[in-house]
C-alpha cells in the first residue's frame, strides 16, 4: 500500500491473525498506518482492537501473519523492541507502576533512561507537556497509587510521548477525562501529527473519533471490516459497520409503559462514602433496570460496592429487601433476606476463579447461601447457551462471553431479587451481548430489580429505563424516556457543568 | 477421580531411590527396613499434613518448630507430675496448644493481614521464647505416657501405630479436602481470595480454621516425635521445618496456594524420609548428604516446570 | 545531596524508633558511650544489616531470598581459608569470596528467572546446597582470618566504628547513586507491578537476576563480615540469619509484596533489632526471659506496622497489601 506522501507505512500487518486458547481474537487481518495520521479503529467490544494494538505494540506475535515496520518484515518480540523502531503504545490497561512517582513512571524504560545513569534534565518539558493537557496539579513527585484515574491517564499520555515515538497508539485513552481535558489532548496530538508523528486511536467513542481521526478502520468480530476518510459515512453507517446488525435488533425491546412497575427493592438516600460519593438518591423498583454512566473512574463502580458490603462505614440510608441499613459484607449480601448479586466488573480477578472447574466456579456463591439449596445449573446454562464441553472443565478455556455467562449464572443460582453489574459487556462478542441484553430483560420481567454500570452509550440508551450519569461521586444527571438518548449521556458525561 | 501426574512424581522418586539404594544394600527392599522408614515418614507426614493446608490456602506456617516443641513440652510435663489424670489428658492437652497457637497465628494473618511468612515467624520466635522461660534452657523434665510411646514406637496388626496414626489422618483430611466446603474454600482462597471473598465467603473464617488444622497436626507431630524421644528436648522442631515445606513442594502442591494433592504430600514425605536415609546408609556425610538433598528438589521441580510448560 | 525518600511513612517511624532505642541504649549503658561499646554494637548490626540488604535486593522484586543465610556461611568459611598470608593473598582472597557469594546469587536467579521456580522454593532448595558446600569445606567450625585485617574493618576510625563508615558508604557510595540508575527504577517497577514495567520496556527478566546477583553480593559482604567480628569460619550460622533478614527488612518498611521500601530501611530494621537485643542484654531483665521478650516485641512491632489494616475503608484494596 502506498500512502498520499509516497512512503511505505510505519507499521503494516499482513494475514495477521491471533488465537488465545480457543478463542479467535484477530483473524487474517491486513491493516496500515503512517506517519502523519490519526487514524482510529472502531469496533465493539471484542471486536479485535486490543489485540490489534498488542500486535503493533510487540505484547504478542500474529500467528501466523507478519509484521513490516518502514517496508521491512521484523520481529516485534517485546514492548522493547517495539520501542527501538519508534512505536508507543499507552495500554487500556495501565502501564504505571503505582509505588513509584510520575517522574520515575516517566523516565521507566525510555529510551534515553536505559539501565545506567539517567537524569532529570527533560524533567522541564514533562511538566510542560502537563500542564499543557490539564495536568498542572499533578506533581512529578507524587507516587502513582494515590493519583485519580484521570490523572494517571494524562501521566500515560506523557510517559508516552517522552519516548518520542514515530507512531503512538491510545487504546482508550482518554476514557476518564472530560471535555476540557479531552479537548487540550487532542490539540496536542493534531499538533504533533502535523510535525509527522503517527498516531493509532483506539475507542469506542464514536464522537471522539469523529473530532479527532483524519481515517478510520472498523473491525467486527477480529476482522477488518473496511477503512475510510473521516467523514464518508454518516453516524448510522458506521455503527451498522460495527455492529453488523443494526441496533434494534441487538436490543430487546423496553417494558411498554402502562406495565405497572413493582415495589421498590433498593432505595438510597443521601448515600455518601469516604469522599469518593456524595449524597446519592434514586429507587430502584422491582422490574427496572437502570444504567449507571459517566466517563471512567467517577464512582460507579464504587456505588455498587458499596451496595454489595464492599466498603467500610457507607453514611446514608439505604433500604434493600428486608434491611435497613447497607450489609457489612458480601456474606451477608448474598442471603435471601438481602438478595443482593454484584457481577464484578474484572471478570478474571473477581468474577471468576479462572483456574477453577466451572462446577466449582458456580458453587462458590452457592455455597453457604441460605437459600434453597441446589440450583438447576443445567438449565440455567441451557437457558444461557453456555457453550462448554463439560462442566469439569476450567473456566479459563472459556471465551470472555463464556465466562460471563458463568459469572452471571453463578450469582442468578441464588435468586437475588437486585442484581448489580459492572459492566457485563466488556470484552464480549456481539451475539453474546444480545443474550445479555435479552436475559436482563426477562429478568425484570420477572420482577428482579436491575442496576446495570455500563461504558457503553448504546447500552445504556437502549436497555434502560432509566439512566443516572454520575461524575466525580455524584449524579450529575437523571436521563429517561425521550430524554434518553446517546448524545444526552455523552453531553451530561463530558460536560457535567454544563447539564446539571 | 483425577490424579495429579505431578503428585506422582514423588511416589516414582521413592521407588527410584528404593531400587537404587538396593543395587548397593540389598536389604533396603527387605521389609523392616520398609517398615522403619514408613514409620519415620509418619512423623513427617504428619507434619505435612497441616503444613499443606496452610499452603493450598496461599500462606505458609514457619512456626512449626516450636508448635510441635511445645506440644511435646507441654504433654511431657503433665505426664511427668505423675498424676494419672493429668497424664490422661496430656495429649489433648498438647492438641489444644496446638489449636491455640494456630489461633494466633490466624489472628495475625486474617485480621491483620500480616504476610503469614513473618507473622508465623513471629510467633515461632515468642514460642522458643516462653519455651526458654519455661525450662530454664535445659530439657524439660518429664517423659512420655505409655500411651504416646505406644503411639511413637509400637505396633498394631504389622505396621507401625505412627502409620496407623498417619494414615488415619490423611483419610480425614482427604475427607476435609474433598467433601467439605472448608476444602473448596481453601483451593478457591488460593487461587483468588479477591474473588472468593466477593461471592460472598468469609474468608478470615477458612484462614483461621486452615491454621488450626495446621497448628494440631504440628502438634500431633510434637506428641509422636517426644514419644517416640520419650522426652522433649529444646530445639526438637528446628530440623523439621525445611523437610515439611520440601515434602510438600516436591508433592507438586504450588507454594502460591490454590493448587496440590495430599496424595503428593504423601509421596513427598515418603520420598524426602527415603533419600535421607539413603544418603546416610552410604556413607555421604552430612555435607554431602544436603547438597543432593537439594540438588534433587530443583531438579524435581524443574522437571514439574517443564512438563507443564510442554504442556501447556 | 537528597536524603533517602521520605516517601515511606514507615521508614520514617522505623527511623525515630532506632533513634529513640540507641539514645536510650547508650544513655543506659553502664560504661557510656564509649567508642568501644560504639563498636561492638555497630558490628552486630552491621551483619545482620548486610544480610538484611541481600534480602531487601530480593524482596524488592517480589522474590523471597531463604538461601541468604546459607550465602553468609558459605563466604565466612571460604574466607577462614583464604583471608590469610601476604597483602596480596588476602585481597586476592576478599575478592575470590565475593565472587562466590555472586555466583550463588546468581545461580538463585537463573533458576528463579530460566527455571520458572518460585523464589520461596528455589532458594529453600538452593540454601541446603549452598550450606552442604559450606559444610564440605568446614565440617566443624575453625580456620583463621588475618587478625590486623579483621581489626582495620571492625574497631574504629579516629572515635567512629569501621562498621557505621562502611554502612555510610554503602548508602551514599552505592544506594543512592544506584536510584539515580534505571536499573535502580526498574527494581522498583518490577516489584510495583511487572506487567506494567514490561509493558514500559524494561528489560525484566535481566534485572531480576541482577536483583539476586545482589542479594548474592551482598550475603557475601556479610560473610565477610562475620569473618572479621569472629575470625574463624563456622558452617553453621546459616538459619537466624534468613529469618532475622526477613524481620529486618520488615521493620525497616520493606513491604513483602515488593516495590516499597529503600536499602536504607533494610539497615534501620537491622540496627533497631539487634539494638533491641542489646537493651535486653543490659535491661536487667533475667536473662531466661530476654528471648521471649524480644520475640514479643518483634510481633508487636510487625503487628502495629499493619493497624492500619483496619482502618481501610475499602477492603479490596486490603487484598492487594
Amino acid at each position: 500500500m502506498v500512502t498520499p506522501s509516497g512512503t511505505a507505512p510505519i507499521v503494516e500487518l499482513k494475514g495477521a491473525s491471533r488465537h488465545y486458547g480457543p478463542v479467535v481474537a484477530l483473524s487474517d487481518v491486513d491493516f496500515a498506518c503512517h506517519a502523519g495520521e490519526i487514524h482510529a479503529v472502531l469496533g465493539e467490544n471484542g471486536a479485535g482492537k486490543s489485540t490489534l494494538m498488542k500486535l503493533v505494540a510487540g505484547v504478542v506475535q500474529p500467528e501466523p501473519g507478519d509484521v513490516l515496520v518502514d517496508g521491512h518484515p521484523v520481529r516485534l518480540s517485546s514492548p522493547r523492541v517495539a520501542l527501538e523502531h519508534g512505536i508507543v503504545c499507552m495500554f487500556q490497561e495501565l502501564s504505571l507502576a503505582p509505588d513509584l512517582s510520575v517522574r520515575d513512571n516517566v523516565l521507566l524504560g525510555a529510551r534515553s533512561t536505559g539501565l545506567g545513569f539517567f537524569s532529570y534534565r527533560r524533567m522541564r518539558d514533562v511538566r510542560a507537556l502537563l500542564d499543557r493537557i490539564g495536568g498542572e496539579g499533578i506533581r512529578l513527585t507524587a507516587r502513582v497509587r494515590d493519583l485519580t484515574l484521570p490523572d494517571r491517564q494524562l501521566v500515560e499520555i506523557v510517559k508516552a510521548l517522552y519516548r518520542e515515538p514515530r507512531l503512538l497508539i491510545l487504546d482508550e485513552a482518554t476514557s476518564a477525562l472530560n471535555a476540557s481535558v479531552v479537548d487540550r489532548v487532542f490539540a496536542l496530538l493534531r499538533e504533533r501529527r502535523d510535525a509527522g508523528l503517527g498516531v493509532l486511536f483506539i475507542s469506542h467513542r464514536f464522537h471522539e473519533v469523529e473530532a479527532l481521526a483524519d481515517r478510520i478502520s472498523v473491525f467486527r468480530n477480529g476482522r477488518h471490516v473496511e477503512t475510510f476518510d473521516n467523514g464518508r459515512y454518516g453516524y448510522g453507517d458506521i455503527i451498522q459497520r460495527m455492529v453488523g446488525q443494526s441496533i434494534d435488533e441487538l436490543f430487546p425491546p423496553k417494558a411498554s409503559v402502562d406495565e405497572v412497575l413493582g415495589e421498590v427493592v433498593l432505595a438510597v438516600d443521601g448515600l455518601t462514602w469516604n469522599g469518593r460519593l456524595h449524597d446519592l438518591h434514586f429507587d430502584v423498583r422491582a422490574g427496572d433496570i437502570i444504567g449507571i454512566g459517566g466517563l471512567d473512574g467517577q464512582g460507579q463502580i464504587t456505588l455498587l460496592q458499596a451496595l454489595f458490603g464492599v466498603l467500610r462505614r457507607v453514611d446514608g440510608a439505604v433500604k434493600i429487601g428486608e434491611r435497613q441499613v447497607v450489609p457489612e459484607n458480601p456474606r451477608i449480601a448474598k442471603q435471601s433476606s438481602t438478595g443482593l448479586a454484584l457481577v464484578p466488573e474484572d471478570r478474571k480477578t473477581e468474577g471468576l476463579i479462572p483456574e477453577l472447574s466451572i462446577a466449582a466456579n458456580l458453587e462458590l456463591a452457592q455455597l453457604g447461601h441460605d437459600g434453597p439449596g441446589d440450583a438447576d445449573f443445567e438449565a440455567l446454562a441451557a437457558e444461557l447457551e453456555l457453550k462448554c464441553a463439560s462442566f469439569a472443565q476450567p473456566a479459563a478455556a472459556l471465551s470472555g462471553g463464556n465466562q460471563q455467562k458463568v459469572a452471571l449464572m453463578k450469582w442468578l443460582a441464588l435468586s437475588p431479587r437486585c442484581l448489580l453489574l459492572a459492566d457485563p459487556t466488556r470484552g464480549i462478542d456481539v451475539r453474546t451481548k444480545t443474550q445479555i441484553y435479552a436475559l436482563l430483560r426477562r429478568l425484570a420481567s420477572k420482577g428482579v430489580a436491575v442496576v446495570l454500570l455500563s461504558t457503553d452509550h448504546e447500552e445504556l440508551v437502549h436497555l434502560c429505563d432509566r439512566v443516572h450519569v454520575f461524575y466525580d461521586g455524584r449524579i450529575v444527571s437523571t436521563l429517561a424516556d425521550e430524554e434518553l438518548t446517546s448524545e444526552a449521556v455523552v453531553t451530561a458525561s463530558l460536560d457535567p457543568g454544563a447539564a446539571a | 477421580m483425577r490424579i495429579d501426574i505431578d503428585a506422582l512424581l514423588p511416589w516414582v522418586g521413592s521407588l527410584v531411590v528404593v531400587l537404587l539404594g538396593s543395587l548397593v544394600f540389598p536389604n533396603f527392599l527387605s521389609l523392616d527396613y520398609l517398615l522403619t522408614q514408613a514409620q519415620i515418614a509418619s512423623f513427617l507426614g504428619v507434619l505435612a499434613a497441616g503444613a499443606m493446608v496452610v499452603i493450598l490456602l496461599g500462606h505458609i506456617d514457619l512456626s512449626v518448630p516450636w508448635t510441635l516443641g511445645w506440644a511435646a513440652i507441654v504433654s511431657t510435663t503433665l505426664v511427668g507430675t505423675g498424676h494419672p489424670v493429668l497424664e490422661a489428658i496430656a495429649i489433648p492437652a498438647a492438641l489444644c496448644t496446638g489449636a491455640i497457637i494456630g489461633v494466633v497465628n490466624g489472628i495475625g494473618v486474617a485480621v491483620f493481614r500480616i504476610p503469614s511468612m513473618v507473622w508465623t515467624l513471629a510467633v515461632n520466635a515468642m514460642l522458643l521464647g516462653t519455651s526458654v522461660l519455661f525450662t530454664g534452657g535445659f530439657n524439660p523434665r518429664g517423659e512420655a505416657s505409655p500411651l504416646m510411646r505406644t503411639l511413637a514406637s509400637g505396633d498394631s496388626l504389622g505396621l507401625p501405630n505412627a502409620l496407623w496414626v498417619w494414615l488415619v489422618l490423611s483419610l480425614a483430611l482427604v475427607w476435609l479436602l474433598r467433601r467439605t466446603s472448608f476444602g473448596r474454600y481453601l483451593v478457591a482462597i488460593g487461587l483468588s481470595e479477591k474473588a472468593t471473598w466477593l461471592s460472598g465467603v468469609a474468608t478470615p473464617r477458612i484462614a483461621f480454621g486452615a491454621f488450626i488444622v495446621a497448628g494440631l497436626c504440628s502438634a500431633l507431630g510434637g506428641v509422636l516425635v517426644a514419644g517416640y524421644a520419650n522426652q522433649a528436648y529444646q530445639s526438637m522442631g528446628d530440623p523439621y521445618l525445611m523437610p515439611v515445606i520440601a515434602a510438600v513442594v516436591i508433592g507438586g502442591t504450588s507454594i502460591l496456594g490454590g493448587r496440590g494433592s495430599y496424595l503428593g504430600t504423601v509421596g513427598g514425605a515418603l520420598f524426602i524420609t527415603l533419600l535421607t536415609s539413603v544418603l546416610s546408609v552410604m556413607q555421604f556425610g552430612e555435607a554431602w548428604r544436603q547438597i543432593v538433598f537439594g540438588g534433587i528438589i530443583i531438579l524435581m521441580l524443574l522437571v514439574q516446570n517443564f512438563r507443564r510448560g510442554v504442556q501447556a | 545531596m537528597t536524603l533517602p525518600k521520605p516517601g515511606n511513612p514507615r521508614e520514617l517511624l522505623a527511623l525515630v524508633c532506632l533513634v529513640g532505642m540507641v539514645a536510650l541504649y547508650f544513655g543506659t549503658h553502664p560504661s557510656g558511650p564509649t567508642t568501644y561499646v560504639m563498636t561492638i554494637w555497630a558490628n552486630q548490626a552491621t551483619i545482620l544489616a548486610l544480610v538484611a540488604i541481600a534480602q531487601f535486593f530480593a524482596v524488592l522484586v517480589r522474590g523471597l531470598d531463604l538461601s541468604v543465610g546459607a550465602i553468609v556461611a558459605l563466604s565466612n568459611v571460604v574466607a577462614s581459608h583464604l583471608l590469610s598470608g601476604s597483602a596480596f593473598e588476602i585481597a586476592y582472597g576478599t575478592l575470590a569470596v565475593l565472587v562466590v557469594a555472586t555466583i550463588c546469587g546468581l545461580v538463585n536467579g537463573l533458576l528463579i528467572v530460566f527455571g520458572r521456580l518460585q523464589p520461596i522454593v528455589a532458594t529453600l532448595a538452593t540454601s541446603a546446597v549452598f550450606g552442604g558446600i559450606a559444610l564440605l569445606l568446614r565440617p566443624t567450625p575453625g580456620g583463621a582470618v588475618d587478625y590486623d585485617y579483621a581489626d582495620a574493618m571492625t574497631l574504629d576510625v579516629a572515635g567512629v566504628p569501621t562498621a557505621l563508615i562502611l554502612m555510610l558508604v554503602i548508602v551514599l557510595g552505592f544506594w543512592l547513586p544506584l536510584r539515580r540508575t534505571g536499573f535502580g527504577l526498574s527494581l522498583y517497577a518490577i516489584g510495583s507491578a511487572g506487567q506494567a514495567a514490561w509493558q514500559s520496556g524494561t528489560p525484566v527478566a535481566g534485572v531480576r537476576i541482577g536483583a539476586f546477583v545482589l542479594a548474592g553480593f551482598f550475603a557475601g559482604l556479610a560473610g565477610l563480615f562475620v569473618s572479621f567480628v569472629t575470625t574463624t569460619g563456622d558452617a553453621g550460622i546459616a538459619p537466624t540469619y534468613t529469618l532475622n533478614s526477613i524481620a529486618a527488612i520488615v521493620l525497616g518498611g520493606v513491604a513483602l509484596r515488593g516495590g516499597v521500601g529503600s536499602l536504607f530501611g533494610a539497615i534501620i530494621g537491622a540496627f533497631i533489632l539487634k539494638t533491641i537485643a542489646a537493651l535486653m542484654f543490659f535491661s536487667g531483665l533475667p536473662p531466661l526471659a530476654q528471648p521471649f521478650v524480644e520475640g514479643l516485641i518483634l510481633a508487636l512491632a510487625i503487628a502495629i506496622g499493619s493497624v492500619d489494616v483496619l482502618r481501610m475503608r475499602h477492603r479490596l484494596e486490603v487484598f492487594d497489601r
